[in-house]
């Protein structure tokens, strides 16, 4: 009850609103082109037809909710998942590159944070450098690595999965060496007590608490990955993956296949992001945390 | 043996040496069978060797990381110095020999960072000559690996050549940097920003509407916004106008949420101070929430400015006119001038560093009390 | 385990107190929780004269903070009255009836010590000059002189709560709220800063509530003391101290003092005798 009283109404009534003004927006952007067009027709349509049409221009400046749910149900339900008009089919591609990315990001972040933590050399020199190598705007590199990668023969999935491990290794990183240094003192003095061993204290008290750690950055860095894998598509002249569909889109002006490559893309966040999710929180409860 | 510390990096420094002079030549000879620069061998040697003899002494750890650092550049700098000009040709003793100034290296970082000192500005100082070395040495290792293995230019230029081409192309990459940073990034941060921080507050005196737009702003987040630069490049033109939107729009909503959330943070006992204060809602707004949002709205403010700039140069792979760094880097990627690609990333990054440099600087100036940053 | 539930004891009758600064009479606040509802207070009928040290002593539970924060209209009553400077508690809230001590100092980090006493006077729209006045008088009153440049989080815990107490007094209200301000620190601070307290009150003249968990405290600093006990959360007692308004800290070893202190002690064992 109290879920649906402060969540679940307040965010429907909120997209409602936006649906709403999306529909308004639409008629009003559209409707210069429209009137363009009457005129030239020689019509004088009523003000109801006038939306009508506004809302079902072929190239709409911005095109109407329904016409991108519309193209968005065809293009993912009733094509065949081979044919490359399939969002699937290039939802598929992306995600690919995405998970391989995401997968070698992890790894790589989680091997830096243990690094650092457990060696002064590499606090004092790497982390400055992890942290200057966000600041660098490196999807600006993206169209490059693909390229010369390309050029020495490398071709396909790796050249966008290295751009996404690129994005999504820093949230991680950062996350672990927040979470290794996470325990208390009282527990590290404890662990000295019993005069563990570093690798003991590091398996029985620093993973575990670096554990919500890493969850709460591997979603971020999910969707750093997917952001990497979609610009990775966008320079190299990629025929499949929603961000080759977008720029295919953007070239012939197709303002609905734009959209629905859009919405596609944020269905695949939105997945990538709650799966994290439901496995973090099964990896917490297993691990005996508190279901929050 | 008690004025004698090994440490096993000089150690294998010194053992690279002697197998590096068991190896042969450094490079192969050229065309007239004579090999370069085998002249300077010697002393490269004696650098390496000396500087890794002397670090083992018990000597002061200054003296030491003095040794080391003056041993481990000049040998580098030698051995590129003599690559220079027969790219190429590099055989087993010259990466043998780099990997051992490597190793010097890595030991005087180790020695700098193990320095404890009372005094701040000597702390401050080894702070930043820490990652200084090591950022030296992957531009050192960089250059000597590409300019060792003759690395084909449109692969992968050495730095130095990148540094020429900066030089050399200075009013392309002002005009570049003025179009996408001066009139796209900023515009756009600025009004997005803005725009998120106001719309915040706005919600923050509504709650029905700030429990639904926490969620929808944390779920937008999450999506590849990035994806709307061609629709923004459609609206507004190919223009600065139409990147800026771009910025907007990916500035907006972590914003709104780091805001929001900052509004929420402030404890329950100040508040119920401000009430009993008979405090009305802007004097709580501005005396108590905002100063405790201030860490939050500036973390959203650095994240903001690595974000805008990615998406200012990413909208112009939709479109431009002939001017930008986006512009420039997919266009001379198109005709493998690698180097000015480069040229421009290190633009990029130097701007995107900076810009991000001094929101942190400010933050740590208005959010000195915070205990993340009286905390060092 | 028998169960006596204490008759109600006869307490000071109302026309006793002259100029009452506190009057509640029936008052009663339930909480609606996840776990049906809790009676955090039931039937608290008190009169608190002008110029009186009342403390609020019982187990936790019992209400004594709640009780304090209807007071100060930071809880809304489910039941009953509650006068506080003969008028509503929201009314006396707004008229800025009274100074709130928390549990913990709560001093805003970003603000100098001057800085956080200046808050509540640039609440309430008092001159700089005048404000530069009235700090400099508080921060004296609680031995705090030349620390006003100082940010919270460079001064000790005793000394932060000094602070909070000099910022509860700066505008000068007559009547003084405190939630266990010195329930966080050490026995020796305690000491000296109840000392403190005492000779600031015989010195202003206010009157002040004082919540407290500590037993010797609340006698060593009280001209009455409420005994409360939980579920619900009741007035079980009130003692009347016949202690001196002199009280150097040895007065702690007399003969007088150890009496009132186990009559609050059976009050406080009666209370609880129902429970377990």
């Amino acid at each position: 009850m109290d879920r649906l009283r402060d969540k679940i109404v307040p965010v429907t009534t909120l997209l409602a609103i936006l649906v709403v003004a999306w529909y308004a927006f639409a008629v009003i952007l559209n409707a210069p082109f429209q009137r363009d067009l009457d005129r030239r027709a020689g019509e004088t349509p009523g003000t109801v037809e006038f939306i009508g049409k506004t809302l079902t221009q072929a190239k709409p400046t911005l095109p109407s909710p329904d016409q991108v749910a519309t193209n968005f149900f065809e293009n993912t339900f009733l094509r065949k998942i081979t044919s490359n008009r399939s969002l699937i089919y290039h939802s598929w591609v992306t995600l690919s590159s995405t998970l391989l990315g995401f997968a070698f990001g992890t790894v790589l972040g989680i091997v830096i944070a243990v690094g650092i933590v457990h060696v002064t050399t590499l606090d004092r020199s790497l982390m400055p450098w992890i942290i200057a190598s966000q600041t660098i705007p490196i999807l600006a590199i993206a169209p490059m690595i693909i390229v010369v990668l390309a050029a020495v023969g490398i071709t396909g999935l790796i050249p966008k999965a290295l751009i996404s491990t690129y994005l999504s290794f820093f949230p991680v990183a950062v996350g672990m060496v927040k979470g290794l240094r996470s325990p208390e003192l009282m527990h590290l003095d404890l662990m000295h007590t019993y005069n563990a061993s570093p690798s003991q204290t590091f398996w029985k008290l620093r993973m575990p608490a670096s554990v919500p750690f890493l969850f709460t950055s591997m979603k971020v860095a999910v969707a750093a990955s997917l952001v990497g894998a979609i610009v990775g598509e966008l320079p190299t002249g990629a025929v499949a993956g929603i961000g080759a569909k977008l720029l295919a889109a953007a070239y012939y002006s197709q303002s609905i296949d734009m959209w629905s490559a859009l919405v596609a893309g944020s269905v695949v966040a939105a997945l990538l992001v709650v799966a994290v999710g439901i496995v973090g929180r099964f990896v917490e409860r297993s691990m005996g945390g508190r279901p929050a | 043996m008690n004025r004698f510390k090994p440490s096993w990096q000089a150690v294998l420094a010194f053992l690279l040496c002697l197998a590096s002079v068991a190896s042969g030549s450094i490079a192969a000879a050229d065309a007239a069978g004579v090999y370069p620069y085998e002249g300077t061998r010697g002393l490269i040697l004696a650098l390496i060797a000396g500087a890794a003899l002397v670090s083992m002494f018990r000597i002061s750890a200054i003296l030491e990381a003095l040794v080391l650092f003056i041993g481990a550049h000049l040998a580098a700098w030698l051995l590129i110095r003599g690559i220079a000009g027969v790219e190429g040709t590099a055989k087993a003793p010259f990466y043998l020999l780099i990997a051992a100034a490597w190793l010097l290296a890595w030991r005087c970082v180790a020695v700098l960072s193990s320095i404890r000192t009372g005094s701040k500005q000597a702390s401050m100082a080894l702070r930043l000559i820490v990652p200084t070395i090591f950022g030296a040495w992957i531009l050192i290792i960089w250059e000597a690996a590409t300019r060792g293995a003759g690395i084909p230019f449109i692969l992968l230029p050495p730095p130095s050549s990148i540094g020429v081409r900066i030089v050399n192309s200075l009013p392309i990459l002002a005009a570049d940097v003025n179009q996408t940073i001066f009139k796209a990034v900023l515009f756009g941060y600025l009004i997005g920003c803005g725009a998120g921080f106001l719309v915040a507050i706005l919600a923050d005196r509504v709650p029905f509407m700030r429990r639904g737009l926490l969620p929808i702003g944390n779920m937008v987040s999450a999506l590849p916004i990035i994806g709307v630069a061609p629709i923004m490049v459609m609206w507004f033109g190919f223009d600065w106008q139409s990147k800026a939107a771009v910025v907007i729009i990916m500035t907006f909503f972590p914003m709104l949420v780091n805001t929001v959330t900052g509004l929420a943070a402030s404890g329950h006992m100040e508040r119920d101070l401000m009430r009993t204060y008979a405090s009305d809602y802007w004097q709580t707004l501005f005396k108590l929430r905002l100063p405790a949002a201030a860490p939050f709205i500036f973390n959203a403010l650095k994240i903001n400015s690595t974000l805008a700039l990615i998406g200012a140069i990413v909208a112009e792979f939709f479109g431009t006119p002939v001017v930008g760094m986006g512009f420039r880097i997919s266009t001379e990627v198109g005709r493998m001038n690698i180097d000015m690609v480069w040229a421009e990333i290190a633009v990029a990054a130097l701007a995107g560093s900076l810009f991000y440099g001094v929101v942190a600087l400010i933050e740590r100036a208005a959010t000195f009390w915070h205990p993340s940053v009286r905390g060092g | 385990m028998s169960i006596v539930i204490p008759e109600p004891k006869q307490v000071a009758a109302m026309s006793e107190i002259k100029n009452p600064v506190i009057e509640a009479s029936k008052l009663g606040l339930t909480f609606q929780t996840n776990d049906g509802p809790v009676q955090a207070l039931a039937n608290v009928d008190l009169t608190i004269g002008k110029g009186e040290f009342v403390s609020f002593i019982g187990p936790s539970g019992c209400g004594k903070t709640t009780l304090l924060r209807v007071i100060a209209d930071l809880e809304k009553p489910t039941s009953g009255n509650i006068l506080v400077n003969g008028m509503s508690a929201e009314k006396a809230r707004e008229a800025r009836a009274y100074g709130y001590v928390f549990q913990a100092a709560a001093l805003f980090p970003w603000r100098t010590i001057a800085g956080n006493v200046a808050l509540p006077l640039e609440i309430m729209g008092i001159s700089k000059a005048e404000q530069a006045e009235r700090i400099k008088r508080t921060l004296d009153l609680v031995n705090l002189s030349g620390f006003e440049k100082k940010y919270p989080w460079q001064l000790s815990g005793g000394m932060q709560q000094r602070a909070s107490i000099a910022r509860a007094l700066a505008f000068d209200a007559d009547l003084l709220l405190m939630d266990e301000p010195f329930g966080a620190l050490d026995e020796i601070v305690r000491d000296h800063l109840n000392e403190q307290l005492l000779e600031l009150w015989g010195r202003t003249e206010k009157t002040i509530c004082f919540v407290t968990h500590s037993i010797p405290e609340a006698v060593y600093l009280s001209t009455r003391i409420v005994v409360m006990s939980p579920r619900p959360g009741r007035v079980t007692d009130i003692i009347e101290s016949t202690l001196p308004r002199e009280r150097p800290l040895d007065i702690r070893e007399t003969p007088e003092f150890l009496a009132i202190a186990a009559r609050v002690r059976d009050g406080l064992r009666a209370g609880h005798s129902y429970e377990d």
